[in-house]
């Protein structure tokens, strides 16, 4: 284990970046964190976690494909991928580290994707011990530990210092280049840091979230139930939940005439809108009710079938925050499970 | 605090449920906290008793939850606070429900608490929110909270700018009406329309550019109940799933203001739902007091029937050359 000062951090981002991009969450002026490029002067935000998710890094809300050219009875197909540089994810959160897993059993299995792949090779994750969770924080459900999460480093703020562990080679690469700005150091510092974290993790109204009545094989059970009317009977059908989630990862494809080539580009998409998975033969889901039950039962039944039981929301709380209606996977799981 | 009582609307609703055949209630349930309510549909006296909250946190407008309810429904009694009874009209006029097919209860409201802002006082951890007379006393899991946090240092932007105490509309009132009220909505229009057109060019790129496309406004305005929306429909050409450019974010918003233009009636619904704090009551708060400058003062909602003037002609109107020289201004 290394550490370093956070001032030391900062002149070691200074070195860094002119190798490869520092990404950060930085605070606004309402105190709101968002991931933004290093650059001098830049604080890291001590804020729980960012607005945004960190799967924008590997796969952002847009994304061109290729472009087309036609000239006469030719077309030109472009490739319009460029070298990507190396860069750095530096503060995520135990929940989000966890969302890069499930992305890439995604992505990353036959046939592999490639954009993201390009992006998934060239980035290195630092994650950081929460500190503070809030109570719409739920990832102890899901077996994430935040007191120590995953990553390529794993990082511990304790007051002005930042304590370091490599987990990959990829992370050690990482520590091999602000080597000179850390140093070596014991564990008792982190470990106390830990054993506190673990405390308020018990203390989380929802860490005893029961998620043992869902998994794969559970189709049947869940797919016919009449709550999903219920539950969905207020849903404005936006795309909220979807958009702010790290996990979710649906996407369509769609095309651009500038006039003079067409773009292919794709964008995420949101089971909660009218025309998602539209096909030539219409819509597979009329309503509401069908689009909500949709992405509940991807979370907790159709991925977890796919996936060796791993389900697909990691608890960051982030629906939860932001639904305009405040209904959440956790209310659909308490309600599903017979636990209200 | 809220005056009105929880028991009290679980009366008239458990009275109403019990009278009607096929009836629901529309109001507001409880959630895992004591502040993320869901407007919900109870259709039983028991999820009433057991689930059915009143507090500083039913910020949500239920009006538009009217037009799919009483499709299913015979009747449905809807909890409408001053604010939401515009919206209930402005729905009415627009001929989007049937009158007779709801009842509607007026409640006073004391104006409604921004949880946003609660968190950013109370910190994070919050375990129990209790209302006192003072203001809400927060708990959290860390033991630092603030003693009592008052009630105007976290009301919501558009109740600390509330323009009506007054119900527009109801059946039954519970309590004693309010009235009109005099507010300073437009102080901040004011200050948009004193910048260059530069900075004010600047100010709505940095807040646009935060735009996920994630059409909450559009869901939750009362004004836009087309049943396609042009923006969902692949035939449209300009149907989008995600912001394309900065550019067309500002074309999606600017295009939705000008088409409620006229028929907002500044329940502020946009502003609440939005996840990425856009403040895009603004753009409608430009139109209504254009709309008042040029065609005398008028609010949306205000009486069932009106004609909108940008729906109206009458000799005075202003002409289009006034209002272009204006612009440049």
């Amino acid at each position: 284990m290394r550490k370093c000062s956070i001032e030391k951090l900062y002149s070691a981002f200074s070195e860094l970046s002119s190798t490869m991009q520092i990404y950060l969450p930085v605070s606004n002026e309402e105190g709101k964190a968002n991931y933004e490029k290093w650059t001098e002067g830049k604080l890291w935000s001590e804020a729980l976690n960012t607005e945004r998710s960190a799967k924008d890094f590997f796969f952002p809300q847009t994304e061109d494909l290729m472009k087309f050219k036609t000239e006469g009875k030719n077309i030109e197909i472009i490739d319009i991928r460029s070298e990507k540089e190396d860069f750095v994810i530096f503060g995520a959160r135990a929940c989000d580290v966890r969302s890069f897993d499930i992305l890439d059993r995604v992505f990353l299995t036959d046939p592999v994707d490639s954009f993201y792949k390009a992006r998934r090779d060239k980035g290195v994750i630092v994650s950081t011990a929460c500190s503070r969770p809030a109570e719409t924080c739920f990832c102890k459900a899901f077996g994430i530990d935040a007191s120590e999460p995953c990553g390529d480093v794993t990082t511990w703020r304790v007051n002005d210092e930042v304590y370091f562990k490599s987990n990959t080679e990829k992370g050690d690469a990482f520590m091999k280049k602000i080597e000179k700005f850390t140093e070596e150091c014991d564990e008792e510092k982190v470990d106390e840091q830990k054993a506190k974290i673990k405390k308020i993790i018990d203390k989380l109204p929802l860490s005893d979230l029961d998620t043992s009545d869902f998994g794969g094989g559970k189709t049947a059970e869940f797919f016919n139930s009449p709550l999903w009317a219920e539950m969905s009977s207020t849903c404005l059908g936006c795309g909220t939940c979807t958009f702010v989630c790290p996990t979710c990862q649906c996407y369509d494809i769609k095309e651009f005439n500038t006039g003079k080539e067409v773009i292919r580009y794709r964008c995420w998409d949101s089971c909660m809108y009218s025309e998602f998975t539209r096909m030539a033969h219409g819509n597979n889901r009329l309503t509401q009710t069908e689009r909500f039950r949709q992405r509940f039962m991807h979370k907790l039944v159709y991925y977890p079938e796919n996936n060796d039981g791993i389900f697909g929301c990691v608890g960051c709380g982030r629906c939860l925050s932001k639904c305009p209606i405040s209904m959440n996977i956790v209310k659909v799981m308490k309600k599903l499970g017979g636990n209200e | 605090m809220q005056q009105i009582t929880r028991d009290l609307l679980i009366e008239k609703a458990s009275a109403f449920l019990e009278k009607e055949n096929n009836s629901c209630v529309i109001g507001w349930r409880k959630g895992e906290f004591d502040y993320d309510i869901t407007p919900y549909v109870f259709d039983n006296k028991e999820d009433l008793e057991k689930y059915f909250v009143w507090n500083d946190f039913c910020g949500a407008n239920v009006s538009k939850y009217l037009i799919n309810k009483t499709q299913k429904y015979d009747k449905t009694l809807v909890f409408l606070k001053p604010c939401d009874t515009y919206s209930f009209n402005q729905l009415l006029t627009e001929h989007r429900f049937s009158r007779d097919k709801v009842y509607a209860i007026g409640i006073p409201c004391e104006g409604m608490a921004n949880v946003n802002k609660v968190k950013a006082i109370a910190g994070e951890g919050i375990e129990k929110i209790e209302f006192l007379p003072e203001g809400l006393k927060v708990t959290n899991l860390y033991g630092d909270e603030p003693a009592v946090i008052a009630y105007t240092d976290v009301l919501a932007e558009r109740c600390l700018n509330c323009k009506s105490k007054a119900h527009v509309a109801y059946d039954e009132l519970i309590g004693e009406d309010g009235s009109v009220i005099s507010s300073n909505r437009f102080d901040e229009v004011e200050r948009l329309e004193k910048m260059t057109p530069d900075e004010r060019f600047a100010f709505w790129q940095k807040e646009l550019s935060k735009c996920i496309r994630c059409n909450a406004c559009r869901d939750v305005c009362p004004a836009c109940s087309c049943e396609k929306c042009v923006f969902d429909n692949p035939a449209s050409g300009v149907e989008n799933k995600a912001p394309a450019s900065s550019m067309e974010e500002k074309m999606f918003h600017i295009i939705r203001a000008f088409h409620v233009a006229g028929r907002c009636t500044d329940c502020g619904e946009c502003s609440r739902v939005c996840p990425q704090g856009i403040p895009l009551h603004l753009l409608n708060r430009k139109f209504i007091k254009d709309i008042n400058e040029f065609y005398g003062e008028y609010q949306a909602g205000a009486v069932e029937g009106s004609r909108a003037p940008l729906v109206d002609y009458t000799e005075g109107d202003i002409e289009p050359y006034e209002i272009f020289d204006r612009g440049d201004k």
